[in-house]
């Protein structure tokens, strides 16, 4: 798989090179600032790309302006967001384009190699992956989506993350069959027609982001 | 058609009403004024005889200052602003003592005082009097004819008729008095306001006290902001030293003794590893948070329009967000305008009881104005907590104000304005990364 990578400090460009390689990505774009972004993006078509939010020169957040720019002009391309912090401001900014495709992650889930791989991996397959600390923030609020149960509201949280209907189940200690009727009736609260079922995630953890 | 409504004449009649009462108040005042100008007099001459005058001098002048300080209470009144311009008390000196008369004489505002005396008071006199006058004699205009029948006398004049001869010249006082009733009324709060300006040329500082009060209010703004840096940098200082730094040591040796039991024992390693990991995960959360309050990411990011939003997003109720800031702010101004919107909104979640909230950011002709208010239970005291004089003090650094608006049953609004100009939108280099 061919990846874009853009992160301005060389230690950390390196390591995420290294890993990505490791686990026979392609790397092959490296790009240290803000303006070189959306044109690599644009000429290299990657499956999928892992951008830093705050880019030079400006530091402020190039890289998810870059990534949306990039996604208005290839509708769904793959792209995982890194930043040192999340904000559920900027999930909501980055899937309101309804396409599946969109991970932000904390930059510290890098350390944890295997799920961070993961992670890009389903995001290439046009999943989402959002980091668990922006479900927690949502959670935090009073009742988002009022109309969902608090077992449905779980459910949802751990989709956000991106997590399969199995993961689900082995995380919240109920068989699978459980877990799809809970999402059967996300769908059917939150008045999501029927239609592919990776798509339906996405707008329901939309949903979600708006509360 | 008509050319002013009910409520725009019975409006104007009680400004009449309500001016004219004032100028009762004027008149009394100011026949109160001419013996304490006597007083005034006597004081200074007492000032020839030695060791007398430190006494009395101080007095007279406390009874002059609180009556010019009316004075100043009763223009703002009326629309006219005047600062209270004395020369801040020595700290040391005792009543009666050397340093107290220095201090007084040597304040220019101390004489300026002592010269409206006089002209203020015959002032207050002529105008109060007048304010008094013109309304009775336009109801005596009006209630002439019961008067004259009463009376029964030809040696009765009103007006431009004088004497009057017969009924027929009776009628005619009726309508001068309304119109010198109307005339009465209208020309009250003017008198009011003319009295007001003229105070306004004593009483108010000169250009030089302004600026000395100006530089006594920075002093205190200074002090304050300088205390709350310092109490800030203690507390990250503190942060700092017993998290991330701690959690770094502690890592450092966690990995040191990976390293030793690498060939001995590559379990117990691992084991170690994956505890070094966490630590440094708890390293970052706790570094992440800290971050936040010092200054949080989405602001340098976004300004505070986006960082406002953000904020109202993760809050625990719903909050509208309106308006915004075209441009950004100074970054010390940005900063400073986020946390009072912060912590005005952590007051709503922590006191109010509401169940939504809303912010409005605006920014016109150089002013910043930022409101925050809920549908809560109100009866928000500002000297009970901790809270809103923090905002205050930090909205004083930047000669910004907060008035709060919180009555019992609510809804409490807090508004903040502070005074700073917009740059374009940012492209200055800022340090750090994401």
């Amino acid at each position: 798989m061919r990846v874009v990578i853009a992160e301005d400090l060389a230690l950390l460009r390196d390591g995420l090179t290294r890993i990505l390689e490791a686990f026979e990505f392609k790397v092959v774009a490296g790009v240290d600032n803000g303006p070189a972004l959306l044109p690599a993006l644009i000429e290299h078509r990657p499956d999928v790309a892992v951008v830093d939010v705050r880019l030079p020169p400006t530091f402020t957040d190039e890289g998810l302006q870059a990534a949306i720019a990039a996604r208005t002009e290839v509708p769904g391309m793959p792209i995982l967001v890194l930043s040192q912090h999340v904000e559920p401001l900027y999930a909501r900014e980055l899937l309101t384009d309804r396409t599946g495709g969109i991970g932000y992650l904390l930059k510290d889930r890098v350390s944890n190699v295997a799920q961070f791989v993961d992670a890009v991996r389903r995001v290439a397959a046009g999943g989402t992956a959002l980091d668990p600390e922006v479900v927690s923030q949502l959670l935090a609020r009073r009742e988002p989506l009022a109309v969902l149960t608090a077992r449905e509201r779980e459910v949802l949280g751990q989709m956000a993350e991106g997590r399969s209907n199995a993961a689900i189940a082995g995380k919240l200690f109920v068989t699978e069959k459980a877990v799809s009727k809970h999402i059967n009736n996300i769908f059917t609260k939150l008045g999501m027609p029927p239609s592919d079922d990776d798509n339906r995630r996405v707008l329901a953890v939309l949903a979600y982001l708006n509360g | 058609m008509e050319l002013v409504s009910d409520e725009q004449l019975s409006e104007w009649i009680w400004r009449g009403v309500r001016g004219t009462a004032a100028g009762a108040v004027s008149l009394l005042l100011g026949v109160l004024t001419i013996p304490l100008f006597v007083l005034s007099v006597v004081s200074l001459a007492l000032c020839l005889v030695p060791g007398l005058g430190q006494v009395v001098l101080p007095l007279t002048t406390g009874l002059v200052r609180a009556r010019a300080d009316l004075e100043r209470r009763r223009s703002a009144q009326r629309g006219v602003l005047i600062a209270r311009p004395y020369a801040p008390r020595p700290s040391k000196g005792l009543p009666g003592g050397w340093r107290r008369f220095r201090w007084i004489l040597q304040d220019v505002a101390t004489w300026r005082d002592f010269a409206w005396l006089l002209p203020g008071g015959i002032i207050a006199i002529v105008l109060g009097a007048l304010s008094l006058a013109l309304p009775v004699y336009g109801f005596e205009g009006i209630f002439l004819i019961p008067l004259w029948v009463w009376l029964g006398g030809a040696w009765y004049g009103y007006g431009a008729i004088w004497p009057i001869e017969d009924l027929g010249d009776g009628f005619l006082s009726l309508p001068q008095g309304a119109v010198i009733l109307g005339l009465a009324l209208f020309a009250a709060p003017w008198f009011r306001f003319a009295e007001a300006w003229f105070a306004k040329l004593f009483l108010a500082p000169t250009r030089a006290a302004e600026l000395r009060l100006r530089v006594t209010e920075l002093t205190e703004t200074r002090a304050d902001t300088v205390d709350a840096q310092a109490a800030e940098l203690r507390r990250i200082e503190r942060d700092l030293h017993d998290g991330a730094q701690a959690r770094l040591s502690s890592l450092g040796m966690t990995i040191g003794l990976a390293e030793e039991l690498m060939e001995r024992d590559p379990a117990a390693a691992r084991k170690l590893l994956a505890e070094a990991r966490d630590t440094s995960n708890t390293a970052l959360i706790e570094l992440r948070a800290l971050v936040r309050g010092i200054h949080p990411p989405v602001l340098a990011e976004r300004g505070l329009d986006g960082a406002v939003r953000a904020l109202a997003l993760s809050l625990p109720l719903p909050t509208a967000v309106d308006g915004g800031v075209p441009g950004r702010l100074e970054t010390p101004v940005e900063s400073a305008s986020y946390f009072v919107v912060a912590e005005a909104l952590a007051n709503v979640v922590k006191h109010s009881a509401a169940t939504t909230a809303w912010v409005s950011l605006r920014h016109e002709s150089g002013l910043l104005m930022l409101m925050v208010g809920d549908d809560g239970r109100g009866g928000a005291d500002p000297y009970r907590g901790t809270g809103l004089r923090g905002i205050e003090r930090r909205l004083a650094a930047f000669d910004g104000t907060m008035s709060l608006s919180s009555p019992p049953g609510g809804p409490t609004v807090v508004t903040m304005e502070l005074p700073c100009v917009l740059s374009s939108p940012k492209t200055s280099p800022s340090s750090g990364t994401a």
